[in-house]
């Protein structure tokens, strides 16, 4: 069964998703994350097995949900910025591609700026820049997308704190327990050791996965610089109730 | 089973409204994929309250959920997004679902439930929910309801009507009152 590009929302993995490995997700309690204070809960969670709720997902197609896979262009004129294509492969924890899979991408402008209401840092806005584009795997789980790096940006969470470089992804996947929302980071920045949103997550590997590489294939000559960066959702569960032994 | 890991969840910030779409809240939209639906339309509403009783103002609130037979391989597309307003508050016009299988397989049915996920700053990976409907006699024998013991518990899962059509559910994330959150 081809995964996700199916015109309408099916039960697609019918044992469920293998739960996350300790120290490679953050915790809701992130003390040094300012915001995290009053919004983890204090009880802990119910765990509930997998059913036809979980292991489904809406099937986000193309038809219904238009792809715009090119962020440097808006209103007539070109953004301002370094141009950049970032690409990867969305899979499992198996290393099966997951297809016809919807990404959405925001970020902040070339000057640490999101053109957002709510964003009052004092960097200038770019009128051909808004910031957010929506692309599909393709059957080998590819995607790929056309933007312009962002700038870091001052936050309110601590004494002279900035946010590294990132660019945000949204993504579905086969069944409503894939669904993830995580950002991309930049090599070589040095906020990341800074940051108390990169460091929520315990295990060092874990961390490093959320940062791009350069990548020369992915680079057009003369136009952009590549990057590649591979998005991994969870893997099925051997068993339908495998998670009930664990733990 | 292979080395891959999955990737680190991170938080959706603030500035998440860039891929808001308002009109998503309504699942029963006349452009929308279920259009030309013949079916009578509900509300599901509440309020996302944080630790200190203030308005979680920034919240992406999502629903997943089945058609009104109960089946999520139907033509109904049960997906929407809401933006919390000013209040906490998030609004979704959809239909009410049917009773769904039960994890188990066999007969047994979970009473008619709408997943609802929360992301908002301050969130490093979703906060996942159910919203159930009161005075579903399914309630009484369902799975998920079932195993919270404590009936004050069990009670932040079931919204209460307010009008025909309407249901409301607010959603505490700490503290007193603190809603069940699932892992999922």
């Amino acid at each position: 069964m081809t995964e996700g590009s199916a015109d309408r929302g099916r039960p697609q993995d019918p044992a469920g998703y293998r739960p996350p490995r300790p120290g490679t997700q953050p915790d809701y309690d992130a003390p040094d994350y300012g915001s995290t204070r009053l919004r983890h809960p204090l009880r802990p969670l119910l765990r509930v097995p997998h059913g036809p709720t979980e292991i489904s997902a809406p099937a986000m197609s193309p038809a219904l949900y238009a792809p715009a896979p090119d962020m440097t262009r808006h209103a007539g004129g070109e953004a301002l910025g370094e141009r950049i294509i970032v690409a990867g492969r969305v899979l499992d924890e198996d290393g099966r591609p997951l297809r016809g899979t919807m990404l959405e991408i925001w970020q902040a402008n070339a000057a640490g700026r999101y053109a957002h209401p709510g964003d009052t840092h004092d960097a200038p806005l770019d009128p051909h820049f808004t910031g957010q584009a929506r692309v599909f795997t393709d059957d080998e789980g590819w995607y790929r997308f056309t933007t312009i790096r962002p700038g870091a940006y001052p936050w309110g969470n601590h004494h002279n704190a900035w946010r590294p470089v990132h660019i945000h992804y949204s993504l579905f996947g086969a069944g409503f327990a894939q669904r993830l929302i995580t950002q991309m980071y930049f090599p070589g920045d040095p906020l990341l050791p800074l940051d108390p949103i990169f460091n929520a997550t315990p295990d060092a590997a874990a961390r490093e996965r959320l940062v791009a590489r350069f990548d020369l294939g992915i680079t057009r000559p003369n136009h952009a610089l590549g990057y590649r960066f591979d998005i991994v959702l969870r893997g099925r569960a051997a068993t339908p109730f495998e998670e009930e032994h664990e733990e | 089973m292979s080395g891959m890991v999955a990737t680190a969840s991170q938080t959706a910030g603030p500035y998440w409204h860039l891929i808001d779409h308002p009109e998503w809240a309504d699942l029963l939209r006349m452009d929308g994929p279920n259009a030309g639906l013949a079916t009578a339309a509900i509300t599901l509403t509440g309020r996302i309250m944080d630790g200190a009783g203030e308005p979680v103002t920034d919240a992406l609130v999502e629903i997943w959920q089945a058609d009104a037979e109960g089946r999520y391989d139907g033509s109904f597309h049960g997906f929407g997004r809401c933006a919390a307003d000013r209040e906490g508050r998030y609004r979704f016009s959809t239909l009410r679902p049917g009773p769904v299988p039960a994890p188990a397989g066999g007969n047994a049915r979970q009473a008619p439930h709408v997943a609802l996920s929360i992301f908002a700053r301050g969130l490093l990976k979703p906060l996942v929910t159910r919203l159930y409907f009161a005075g579903e006699p399914l309630n009484d024998t369902d799975p998920l309801l079932n195993s919270i013991a404590e009936p004050e518990r069990r009670a932040t899962l079931i919204a209460r009507p307010d009008g025909p059509a309407r249901w409301v559910l607010d959603i505490r994330l700490q503290g007193e009152g603190e809603t069940v959150f699932l892992e999922v």
